[in-house]
């Protein structure tokens, strides 16, 4: 299949087995700049050793893999990509860095700090998301919410083409999932940010994603979200009485 | 004071000392936070073997247990990945192997002696010239390569899958900072002695963490609590004439203790460290 150059990432046969135990099999998949895809699948579908694979974290067992246009662990420079992994908020709450201090992590990692380590730069990924006033503030003082944000900013300080997130929201109330995924979705829109979200929920499939990766094991669809809608996949899943959460689109 | 300008081996003391001090308070932060407190308490064991190796084959001890613990160092990390092992389990494998070897070759060497227990229990009074300029070299080295690559450090030790996501070589950095902590640890043996040198990487690091909300605050807290338990220590023994190694692990725990309680009557607000 050959590589189209508006892909920002190329999955091609990929397999993966933990401990000979298949995991992975056979998954094709490209993501688009600008996409807003969400893998979606039951627990131990293999979302998130598929975005490992991708972000180069797991060595797929066959098949091979094109992140920004290189094999992931060729690429150099990493600043294009931001990644929240699963679990992000399960901090050791007496870690003592400030918010500020979390942000900067990847800018000073990536080299990209310059005069005065980037403070102008962390201030304006903190303001991004509605976190600037708590920059000085314990990281492990903050809600789970704000946590979130922050990470979201440490992500983003760097101004990466594509950010992955893995189930970004376990954990958090409603109201703060709701304005969360509202700034993603004008992330994508606005700034043109390619965004790929593991989730369980639907509800946020339905009102933010533009396309959809379901995932068991093997891709069982990978599409837009209006022809997901449609699909005998999620027809099936309704049928099953997967965990759906309605919300008006 | 009077005895610090007058006694030339006093001076080395504070010398050495106050280098170790900021070393150990620097790496002990990483080491503490990422749950490898012990791993200096097994080092520590692991250069006993190499002191006596180095009282077997009459060379300068430090240097051998320098040696031993850099190879032991790199060893635990390669085992630890090829056995698949935690990494307490690996630390407590060779640092009984070092002390069961130290003991061999100490009685082999018939040196069961004083020097070698100014290793085990420390004198930072019986410093030699020599040890200070190899303290000095091998301190500023330690804090160049924490200096050059402290935002990686504290990125994997903030959060291991986000900085290999970010592209940090954390295999790399891990050897590394074992490394580090070795050499920190031989240096800091004759100051600490053996048995109580791992002190010196826990508890002003634990201390500081009891105060800052930033890391930088906790780095600055760290090194203030070793370099004025070292320096205090050496007074008390001079002026009490205790032994230096005990009196600056217990000053090192009464910071902890302190800043402990004032940590209990804090409320959690916004960071200054």
């Amino acid at each position: 299949m050959p590589v189209n150059p508006m892909d920002l990432v190329a999955v091609r046969g990929v397999s993966f087995a933990y401990h000979g135990t298949p995991v992975l099999t056979g998954i094709d998949l490209a993501i688009k700049e600008g996409d807003f895809l969400a893998i979606i699948g039951p627990n131990g579908s293999g979302k998130t050793t598929l975005v490992k694979i991708i972000l180069g974290l797991l060595q797929p067992t066959e098949g091979r893999v094109e992140l920004l246009g290189a094999p992931p662990g060729d690429l150099a420079d990493r600043s294009g990509i931001g990644y929240v992994p699963q679990k992000a908020t399960h901090i050791d709450p007496l870690f003592p860095a400030s918010a500020e201090e979390v942000v900067a992590m990847a800018l000073l990692a990536a080299g990209r700090a310059g005069r005065g380590g980037g403070r102008g730069r962390v201030v304006r990924a903190l303001r991004a998301v509605g976190m600037a006033d708590f920059a000085r503030w314990p990281v492990g003082h903050l809600s789970g919410g704000q946590q979130q944000r922050v990470f979201i900013a440490r992500a983003l300080v760097t101004s990466p083409r594509i950010l992955f997130l893995d189930e970004p929201t376990t954990g958090v109330d409603a109201e703060t999932q709701a304005a969360f995924y509202d700034m993603l979705r004008r992330l994508n829109r606005d700034e043109g940010l390619t965004i790929v979200l593991i989730t369980h929920d639907y509800g946020i499939v339905n009102k933010h994603v533009t396309s959809v990766a379901c995932l068991n094991q093997r891709l069982a669809y990978h599409g837009s979200h209006a022809e997901f809608c449609r699909s005998d996949v999620f027809r099936a899943m309704v049928e099953r009485g997967d965990h759906f959460i309605s919300h008006e689109h | 004071m009077d005895a610090l300008l007058a006694y030339g081996f006093l001076q080395r003391g504070l010398l050495a000392g106050v280098l170790i001090a900021v070393a150990c308070a620097v790496l002990g932060l990483f080491l503490v936070l990422r749950k490898d407190a012990m791993i200096g308490h097994g080092l520590a064991h692991i250069a006993f073997a190499g002191v006596a190796f180095g009282l077997f084959l009459g060379v300068l001890p430090l240097a051998a247990a320098l040696a031993v613990a850099v190879a032991a160092a790199v060893g635990v990390m390669r085992i630890k990945d090829r056995a698949g092992l935690h990494g307490d389990t690996a630390i407590g494998i060779f640092s009984s192997l070092g002390l069961a070897a130290g003991v061999l070759l100490a009685s082999l060497a018939r040196s069961f002696n004083v020097e070698l227990m100014a290793y085990l229990f420390g004198d930072i009074l019986a410093i030699e010239p020599v040890e200070v300029v190899l303290t000095l070299v091998l301190a500023a080295a330690v804090l160049a390569a924490v200096r050059l690559n402290y935002a990686k450090l504290l990125y994997m030790t903030f959060d291991r899958e986000s900085a290999r996501a970010a592209g940090v070589p954390v295999g790399r950095l891990d050897t590394l900072l074992m490394v580090l902590t070795a050499v920190t640890i031989v240096l800091g043996m004759k100051i600490a002695g053996i048995l109580l040198v791992a002190a010196l990487l826990v508890i002003p690091a634990a201390a500081g963490l009891q105060v800052a909300s930033s890391f930088r605050g906790a780095v600055r807290a760290s090194i203030a609590v070793a370099v004025l338990a070292v320096a205090g220590g050496l007074a008390l023994s001079v002026a009490l004439n205790i032994p230096a190694s005990a009196a600056i692990v217990i000053l090192c725990f009464a910071a902890f203790a302190a800043f402990s309680l004032r940590r209990k009557g804090r409320a959690a607000r916004p960071g200054r460290g």
